[in-house]
C-alpha cells in the first residue's frame, strides 16, 4: 500500500471559494429583485449581460493565456453582477458588456486573477465607463420618464422629494441595485451571519457617512438629511458590497475599521466637494490603493504582549 | 459562546468512532522496538548487549544531560541494537526485543522525599505524553516554587483522538493522585483539571471521586481547537498570555498532561517505569477504531492488524491527530511513549486543491490563535522575503493548522510556514 506523506494538517474544513460566491450572489438578490420589479425586465437583460459577459472573458482569458479555467470559482458570476447593480437600466447594452470585460480583463486577470487584483473590478469598470461615456450611466428613469435621482437634489442642496420610507424600500430613481436599502441591509445581515464578511467595515463605512453628515448638515434639519444621505445613492451598495471585497481591502481588523472609515470620509468629501453628485466610487477606489498600507501599519497585537501575569 | 482563546476553529470531531468499547485491551506483541530516544534531549546509550536477557520495566538505556531513560516493555531476549525507523525522529537506534512472554518484571523503589520523588520521575522516564516529550523531572525542577497554577491538561481538542478521555473514564484516580503527587512538589496556590466539555462520561467519571481530592479544582472548559495547546490552554484558564520564546513558567503555570499525570502515580506509588501508554488506533480507514493498552515499542503495523487492518483505499497512516500529526510511510515504527495515536485515513479526506488561491478573505487571521496574519506569511514565504517574515513573527506560529483548515482557497499554509522558518533559521545560522 502506497501511504501519502504530506504535510499537516491532514483534514480541512469544508468551506470553498464558490459556496463563498455563491453566498454574495444570494445575498444580492433581493436587491435585485426590487430593481427588476421597479425598472421593469430590462433590469434583469442588463443583469444577465453583465454576468454572461464576465463569464465569457474569464473563460476566454484562461482559454488564450492557457491557464486553468477559473469560472468554476464564481468570482466572475460575482463582478459580472456587481457591475450591473451600479448602473441606470437605460445604460447601452454595448457598454455593459464592454464595461463587463474591462472589469474581467484589466482590473483582475492581468494584475494575477482572484485575489491579486489591487482595484475593485466592478467600481473600476463603472468608473471607465462614467469616463468614456457619461450619458450612458448618468440617466436615471422611473416608469419610464427620466428623473432626478434623490442625489441630485441634494447636490443643490436640498432634501429630496421622496419620504425617507420610499427611499428605504427602493421606491425611488437609481441604479439598478443600489435604491432599496431594506433589501441591501437584508443581504449584508446574511452575509454576517453566514460569516462570509464581518461588520466592521460596513458598520465603519455607515457609521462615518451619518457622523459627517450629521455634523457638516447642508439643510436645517441634520437628522433627515443625515438620513438621506445614509439612503440615497451607493452608499448601502457599497458599504456592504463594494468596500468588503476580499482582494481590496484590509485583512486584519484594525485595518478593517479604517479602511471603512476611510471609505465613508471620502464619499462624504467627494459627494459635497466632487463634480459627480455621487462618491462612492471613487472613495473606494482610492482606498483600494491603499489597502495594503493599511494592513501593513495595523498589525495584529503580537501574542503575549503586554499581557503576561507576571512581570519580569 | 465566549472565546477563552484567541481564534481557534470547529473541526469534525469524530471521537465516538473510538469510544464506543468500553475495554481497554492490552497489546503484548512478540517483538517490541525501543526507540533509544522518545524525549526531546540527547539521546540514550544502551546500557544492554545483544543477546542479554531482560526484565519487563528494566532500564536498556539511558544518558547525561537533558536526556530520560528508557525501559524494556516486555521481558525477552535482544536481538539487535540498530536504528529503526521512529514516528517522528526519521531512523534513530532502538533496541530490539524478543517478547518471551513471562512477563518477568522489575520495579523501582518507593521514593519518599522530593528529591526522590524528582529522582523517580527521571529515572521513570516520564516524558510530556501529550506529544511534547519534553523531560518530566526537568519541566518539575523547574516549576518547582515558581507556579501559582499547576494544569492537567485533558482537553485532546485534536479530532479522533481519545486516549485521555479512556484514561480518564478508567482510572481518573490515576491522573488526581499523579496531581497531588506534582503538586507537593510545586506548591502552586490552584492546581486545576482542564477537559473540554465533548467528555461527558469522562467528566462524571472525575466527579464521583472529585470529593476525595478538595485541592484540585475540574475545569470545564467549551470545545474548540487548539484548546489542549499549551499556551492557549494558559490563556484560557488563567487569562495570561506567555510571551514569545517564553516558558508557561514565565506567568506562574506548569502544564502537563493527564497521561504524564498518570505515569507519575504509576512510578512514585507503584514503582512502574513508562512501559506502556494509551493508543487511540482510529479513522474511516481502520475496520475497529477503538483504544488499546500498548507496550511501548510495539509496532504500528501489529496495533493496526489488531484493530482489523486498513481499509484497500487508504491514504495516511499518522502518528497523532488530523491536525498536527505526522503522516507515516513505514508501518513498522514504534509507538513511543508520545504517540498518543494512530490516525488512518482514506482518500480525499484531506481535500487539497489542485490550485490553491488566495482570496484575501482574512478568515486566516480571524481564526488564528497566536494572532498572526497567515495569507502574509503564505506570500512572503514564497516570495522569499525573511525580513517581511520576521516582521510578522513566523517563528510564533505553532502549526496548529487552523488557518490551513479553514482555509477556502486551500492553500497549503503550515507546509509553506515550515519552509519559511527553516529559511530564517539557516540564514540566521549563516
Amino acid at each position: 500500500m502506497k501511504l501519502t506523506v504530506a504535510s499537516s494538517p491532514h483534514i480541512r474544513g469544508n468551506f470553498r471559494t464558490n459556496r463563498i460566491m455563491l453566498d454574495v450572489v444570494l445575498a444580492l438578490l433581493p436587491a435585485l429583485g426590487v430593481g427588476i420589479w421597479q425598472m421593469g425586465l430590462r433590469a434583469l437583460y442588463v443583469t444577465l449581460l453583465s454576468i454572461g459577459s464576465a463569464v465569457v472573458a474569464e473563460w476566454l482569458y484562461s482559454l488564450l493565456t492557457r491557464t486553468r479555467n477559473t469560472v468554476v470559482d464564481g468570482s466572475a458570476v460575482v463582478t459580472g453582477l456587481l457591475l450591473a447593480m451600479t448602473l441606470p437600466v437605460t445604460v447601452p447594452y454595448w457598454l455593459v458588456a464592454a464595461g463587463s470585460v474591462f472589469a474581467i480583463i484589466f482590473v483582475k486577470a492581468l494584475w494575477g486573477g482572484l485575489g491579486q487584483n489591487i482595484f475593485n473590478p466592478a467600481l473600476a469598470a463603472r468608473a471607465l465607463m462614467l469616463l468614456i461615456f457619461p450619458v450612458g450611466i448618468v440617466r436615471y428613469t422611473v416608469d419610464g420618464v427620466t428623473a432626478a435621482t434623490p442625489l441630485h437634489h441634494m447636490v443643490m442642496p436640498a432634501l429630496p422629494e421622496e419620504s425617507l420610507l420610499d427611499m428605504f424600500l427602493g421606491n425611488c430613481p437609481g441604479s439598478i441595485g443600489e435604491i432599496s436599502a431594506v433589501a441591501l441591509l437584508l443581504g449584508g445581515i446574511y452575509l454576517i451571519c453566514r460569516k462570509v464578511i464581518s461588520p466592521r467595515i460596513p458598520v465603519a463605512y455607515l457609521g462615518t457617512v451619518a457622523v459627517l453628515t450629521l455634523v457638516f448638515s447642508k439643510t436645517d434639519s441634520p437628522v433627515s438629511w443625515m438620513l438621506y444621505s445614509l439612503l440615497s445613492g451607493g452608499v448601502m451598495l457599497g458599504a456592504i458590497f463594494m468596500a468588503t471585497d476580499y482582494a481590496t481591502s484590509p485583512a486584519t481588523p484594525v485595518g478593517q475599521w479604517v479602511f471603512g472609515v476611510g471609505c465613508g470620509a471620502l464619499t462624504v468629501i467627494f459627494r459635497y466637494f466632487g463634480l459627480f453628485p455621487e462618491g462612492v466610487t471613487y472613495a473606494i477606489l482610492l482606498m483600494n490603493a491603499l489597502v495594503w498600507t493599511i494592513d501593513r501599519y495595523t498589525p495584529i497585537r503580537r501574542f503575549g504582549k503586554n499581557k503576561g501575569g507576571v512581570e519580569k | 459562546m465566549k472565546h477563552l482563546f484567541f481564534g481557534g476553529i470547529h473541526p469534525k470531531y469524530n471521537k465516538e468512532m473510538s469510544t464506543k468499547t468500553v475495554t481497554l485491551p492490552v497489546i503484548t506483541p512478540k517483538q517490541v522496538v525501543i526507540p533509544l530516544q522518545q524525549h526531546i534531549g540527547i539521546p540514550c546509550t544502551p546500557l544492554v548487549k545483544v543477546g542479554d536477557r531482560v526484565l519487563r520495566g528494566q532500564k536498556i538505556g539511558d544518558g547525561e544531560g537533558l536526556c530520560v531513560p528508557v525501559h524494556a516493555s516486555v521481558s525477552g531476549l535482544v536481538t539487535a541494537i540498530e536504528p529503526r525507523p521512529h514516528p517522528t525522529l526519521g531512523s534513530i537506534p532502538a533496541v530490539v526485543i524478543e517478547n518471551d512472554f513471562q512477563d518477568e518484571s522489575v520495579l523501582m523503589p518507593i521514593p519518599e522525599t522530593p528529591e526522590e520523588i524528582l529522582h523517580t520521575i527521571r529515572e521513570a522516564g516520564i516524558v510530556g505524553m501529550g506529544g511534547a516529550a519534553f523531560p518530566g523531572d526537568v519541566k518539575a525542577l523547574s516549576a518547582m516554587g515558581k507556579v501559582d497554577t499547576l494544569i492537567a491538561n485533558a482537553c485532546e481538542c485534536e479530532p479522533y483522538i481519545t486516549a485521555d478521555d479512556a484514561l480518564l473514564r478508567t482510572a481518573p484516580e490515576l491522573v488526581l493522585k499523579g496531581m497531588q503527587i506534582l503538586a507537593d512538589l510545586l506548591q502552586p496556590e490552584k492546581i486545576v483539571l482542564a477537559v473540554e466539555d465533548n467528555k461527558d462520561l469522562a467528566i462524571a467519571k472525575i466527579r464521583s471521586v472529585l470529593e476525595y481530592y478538595p485541592e484540585i479544582t475540574l475545569q470545564v472548559l467549551p470545545t474548540r481547537y487548539p484548546q489542549g495547546a499549551e499556551k492557549q490552554l494558559i490563556q484560557a484558564i488563567t487569562g495570561r498570555e506567555v510571551s514569545p520564546g517564553e516558558l508557561p513558567v514565565s506567568v506562574g503555570c506548569a502544564v502537563f498532561n493527564v497521561s504524564t499525570f498518570a505515569a507519575i502515580s504509576r512510578a512514585v506509588l507503584r514503582g512502574f517505569p513508562v512501559i506502556q501508554r494509551i493508543v487511540t488506533v482510529s479513522g474511516e480507514a481502520i475496520a475497529q477504531p477503538q483504544n488499546f493498552a500498548v507496550r511501548i515499542g510495539t509496532s504500528f503495523h501489529d496495533l493496526i492488524e489488531i484493530a482489523g487492518g486498513l481499509h484497500e483505499k487508504t491514504e495516511r497512516v499518522i502518528c497523532g491527530g488530523p491536525m498536527m500529526g505526522v503522516a507515516q510511510s513505514d508501518l513498522s515504527v514504534s509507538v513511543v511513549k508520545a504517540t498518543n495515536s494512530i490516525l488512518c485515513l482514506l482518500k480525499d479526506q484531506n481535500g487539497a486543491a489542485e490550485n490553491p488561491v488566495c482570496l484575501r478573505c482574512g478568515k486566516c487571521v480571524s481564526v488564528c490563535p497566536m494572532r498572526l496574519q497567515p495569507l502574509y506569511m503564505y506570500r512572503f514565504v514564497n516570495a522569499g522575503r525573511l525580513d517581511e517574515l520576521e516582521r510578522l513573527h513566523i517563528t510564533d506560529c505553532m502549526e496548529c493548522g487552523s488557518c490551513a483548515f479553514t482555509c477556502p482557497g486551500k492553500l497549503p499554509l503550515v507546509e509553506r510556514f515550515r519552509k519559511g522558518k527553516k529559511m530564517l533559521k539557516e540564514a540566521k545560522a549563516k
